[in-house]
């Protein structure tokens, strides 16, 4: 290396950046449109409230509604499911966190927090494993709740998850009581 | 090009050299078609030719079949009864699209082995063999988004699965599900989307192919004996190849023709064996197929996803050092995907000098293992995830690590390898009499 020249921003040096960047913009530009279109269109996002009437659900029995294209576990709990799950340890739980959405994110997984109502005999949650989204079978499983049949995912009476690949307890939509006999979801 | 000495295409006549010098299409057909092959191959280098024909199969049956399909989440299912019951030979031409994603991928998995073997993703053939594995994933790809179409109870639920993968990246994963999926559950817009892809990919495999037959036709074909054509001369280099037409083009077809009657026997007489009858019911949110299982040969892979659960240690040892980010979830998704990264990554974790698991004597028998490991893996894939089953899907996942991340960088280090012939003629002349124009054999079988 015996010659080494000065190196100075030239005026070909600036063409040679200022094309490139504006190349780069442009592409993203052209290129951003083309993946945006793939993301949820405006009909999809329109987000829809459904209202279900529960006056025939029976304790021991649950009712599956699809909302936004999901199914949604809608159980009328016996006073043996509530007990079951009342009786459950917190700590020992994987998933410590209730997943409610209608709670502060933090809330703890307690079975209050997971029912819909006071009295605990309501449970509504979306009825898709938190592993990899497949429909949970009712009233199955080592723990009496929920089994996922794809990878042996095992949810208890409130839907937390207890054994099994899955990460969190079964998800709890918005959803609120708008009389007696009517639970609105979203 | 730094390939094998040979013959080049001459233009002979004026119309020739009137086409060549301005288009020398001629002289690059006549290049691939003659080029030297070694001599020495056997019958496990069939199985390219094998995977270009079914690709072909498949496009030409596909193009067929979407003249008749509807990609709509009412119509998907429906339209593909219509094809069954009321097109003309509907049923045949969708048999042999569906069936012929198990050729391929029959077809696929024995290239792959082969290639492991024979050291073929070894120097300096790595980007055919990186190339080769690209089209895998491709191909993967492809037959999933395929799946999806008939919208059937397995298509849908599948779907949902697999798609669940993406959600389990960290952070980002929902919106990259949400964003695949076109709505926060499987729906219209993933059929769609997916039919779209789904006709798309093979055309990226087609060019794949041309850059994955550029690739070795630089390098050379591999050979059993995994010992280089001599290029030191066109003499020497035709004692140890045949020009590709007509020898090996006979040779392969040859083997096509037998693999293709067992084809048509599965397509004509059990063409639902290898499928599932729940993918014969309708789609349906609300319900999961009891027992739900991908297609045979995604069987190995889902196997090693499925195996890393929470209350494995390497699992609990990971999600502590990450804080938590990988979890069991993602960490059987990276399970399933470093499975293939690990063996895409083979040409630089084998350190042996030998190329060839013929004079590989430790090699030989970890290599059947694997092979062994495979079938385990693709059994234990299908079975319910329970006691023991979870137990062998560990094992079985474990020693498909262990095979490229240990025992291939270790056996080039402790194993004595024999010593390969010197030349593919010397192997060539050792099995066949030799011709009477080349050199009489002087240490045969040595």
């Amino acid at each position: 290396m015996s010659q080494v020249e000065e190196h100075q921003g030239t005026r070909r040096d600036f063409l040679y950046y200022a094309t490139a960047g504006a190349g780069v913009v442009v592409t993203g530009a052209a290129v951003w449109p083309l993946v945006n279109q793939m993301n949820p269109s405006a009909d999809v996002l329109a987000l829809a409230s459904i209202r279900v009437d529960i006056s025939a659900v029976d304790p021991g029995t649950q009712l599956t509604v699809l909302w936004q294209g999901k199914p949604v576990f809608i159980r009328a709990r016996t006073e043996e499911e509530i007990a079951e799950a009342n009786a459950v340890d917190l700590a020992s739980l994987p998933d410590g966190l209730s997943q409610n959405a209608n709670l502060d994110p933090t809330a703890d997984a307690s079975d209050a927090n997971r029912a819909l109502s006071e009295d605990g005999v309501w449970l509504v949650q979306m009825g898709i494993c938190t592993h990899l989204g497949c429909v949970p079978l009712g009233e199955q499983g080592d723990f009496g709740g929920w089994f996922c049949p794809c990878h042996g995912s095992h949810y208890d009476t409130a839907g937390r998850i207890r054994r099994g690949p899955a990460p969190r307890n079964l998800d709890i939509p918005v959803a609120s009581f708008v009389d007696e006999t009517t639970i609105q979801l979203g | 090009m730094a390939g094998i000495p040979h013959d080049h295409y001459e233009p002979k006549s004026n119309g020739e050299k009137w086409l060549y010098s301005r288009l020398p299409i001629v002289g690059l057909l006549y290049d691939t078609l003659m080029l030297p092959t070694p001599r020495n191959l056997n019958w496990m280098w069939i199985w390219g030719i094998v995977l270009v024909f079914t690709l072909v199969l498949q496009i030409i049956t596909g193009i067929v079949l979407v003249m008749h399909y509807v990609p709509h989440v009412d119509m998907a299912f429906a339209s593909v009864e219509y094809i069954m019951r009321d097109v003309n030979g509907g049923h045949m031409i969708r048999y042999f699209h569906q069936n012929g994603a198990s050729l391929f991928f029959v077809a696929v998995y024995a290239h792959i082995f082969r290639s492991l073997y024979y050291g073929s993703y070894k120097a300096p053939r790595e980007v055919t063999w990186i190339i080769g594995m690209l089209m895998y994933l491709l191909m993967m790809g492809t037959a999933f988004m395929g799946y999806v179409l008939p919208w059937g109870q397995m298509s849908f639920h599948g779907t949902a699965v697999i798609t669940g993968l993406f959600g389990a990246i960290p952070f980002i994963g929902e919106g990259v599900q949400t964003w695949l999926l076109g709505a926060s559950a499987v729906g219209q817009p993933a059929l769609n989307r997916f039919f779209s892809l789904h006709y798309l990919m093979p055309f990226i495999l087609l060019g794949l192919t041309i850059v994955h037959i550029w690739a070795f036709h630089t390098t050379g074909n591999n050979n059993p004996t995994g010992v280089e054509v001599r290029r030191t001369s066109k003499e020497d280099a035709a004692k140890d190849t045949l020009p590709f037409w007509p020898y090996f083009v006979i040779k392969d077809l040859f083997a096509l023709a037998i693999i293709l009657a067992v084809f048509v026997a599965i397509v004509g007489f059990m063409p639902n064996y290898l499928g599932h009858p729940d993918n014969y019911i309708p789609a349906n949110a609300l319900a999961t197929p009891a027992h739900i299982v991908p297609e045979w040969y995604f069987l190995p892979f889902y196997a090693i996803l499925r195996a890393f659960t929470a209350d494995v240690w390497v699992v609990q040892i990971v999600q502590f050092l990450s804080f938590g980010i990988i979890d069991a979830k993602f960490f059987g998704v990276l399970a399933m995907f470093g499975a293939i990264a690990v063996m895409a990554l083979a040409p630089w974790l084998d350190t042996s000098s030998v190329r060839s698991g013929k004079y590989r004597p430790m090699f030989k028998w970890w290599f059947w293992l694997l092979v062994v490991d495979f079938f385990v893996l693709m059994w234990v894939g299908a079975r319910p995830a329970e006691s023991p089953y979870d137990m062998i899907s560990l094992v079985a996942s474990t020693y498909w690590f262990a095979y490229f991340l240990v025992i291939l960088p270790v056996l080039g280090v402790i194993e004595k390898p024999l010593t390969p012939p010197a030349t593919i003629e010397e192997d060539y002349n050792a099995h066949y009499a030799p011709q009477s124009d080349s050199a009489p054999v002087v240490n045969p079988a040595e």
